[in-house]
């Protein structure tokens, strides 16, 4: 029986730091009314972003630098987990005066 | 710009009609069930211009910025029906209806002439124009003018989005000279 467990806790820590680092949050990004907010946000590299549209509008997130391009039909929301480090603009590309800054650190 | 704005004729149309004298105002003030006839003629209006505007358009910003007023009107035109739906309210007809709806169709005629770069800029400075007129008229009278709270709140929404049309329109006009 010790063996078998050691071994799996040994594979639940593994996996934990491989798939799951200690400190990964979830944020969360409200479309509402054609606003982004909040405006701006920091978040770490590992993190997941909440994208929640509650618009009858459909938006989209759309990083100026490429990094994402999610799209949010009506009164839905998606999830991105994020990848690289760097100051993030993004806006809607549908209605362009919708923006927003994301600061991912390492 | 020797473009013949339609949208200067249909804001006097707006401006001057039943609408607004001063003087005769609370007896001509519109209803709700006239309002929402107004506000969803204007989306579908636009709708119109925007689906002739995805076949003919050149340029991709044009292109994507029809499909964007396709997406929007749509959605907001789904709210009013679902809305008087609700309250139970049948839109009405009345002539600034007539007056923008013929508008249109003088519009969308003289759209069809042109084809290349000189329709993607006469339609783009349209919907400038067109924005300005519609948003004026929300702003002015339809929201002041609407009795029910819902009504009044879907019309703000609507003057919301339609101001960032108009500065999407005027950004993408800015773009094609």
């Amino acid at each position: 029986m010790m063996p078998g467990r050691l071994a799996s806790t040994a594979l639940a820590v593994v996996f934990l730091t491989m798939v799951v680092p200690a400190d990964a949050a979830t944020i969360e990004i409200t479309m509402e009314n054609l606003v982004i907010s909040p405006a701006e946000i920091s978040a770490k590299v590992g993190d997941t972003i909440q994208w929640v549209n509650k618009d009858v509008f459909a938006h989209t997130a759309t990083a100026r630098n490429g990094d994402f391009d999610v799209t949010l039909p009506p009164n839905k929301s998606a999830a991105s987990v994020l990848k690289k480090a760097g100051t993030i603009e993004y806006y809607c590309r549908y209605h362009p005066n919708m923006k927003a800054m994301l600061k991912v650190e390492p | 710009m020797f473009i013949r704005p339609s949208a200067a004729i249909a804001a006097a149309v707006l401006l001057s009609s039943p609408v607004l004298p001063q003087g005769a105002r609370a007896a001509d003030k519109l209803t709700d069930p006239q309002i929402a006839h107004i506000a969803y003629t204007a989306g579908v209006i636009d709708i119109n211009a925007a689906k002739q505007a995805m076949k003919k358009a050149k340029n991709k910003d044009v292109k994507a910025f029809a499909e964007d007023m396709v997406r929007d009107h749509e959605a907001v035109n789904k709210q009013a029906l679902a809305l008087v739906k609700k309250l139970n309210v049948t839109p009405e007809d009345n002539d600034t209806s007539k007056a923008l709806s013929k508008q249109a169709s003088e519009k969308l005629a003289e759209l069809d002439k042109l084809s290349g770069a000189a329709f993607d800029k006469a339609y783009v400075a349209n919907e400038v124009a067109y924005h300005k007129t519609v948003n004026g008229a929300l702003e002015t009278q339809l929201i002041p003018s609407a009795s029910n709270a819902e009504l009044k709140n879907l019309l703000q929404t609507g003057l919301k989005i339609f101001q960032g049309h108009e500065q999407h329109a005027e950004h993408v006009a800015a773009e094609l000279k």
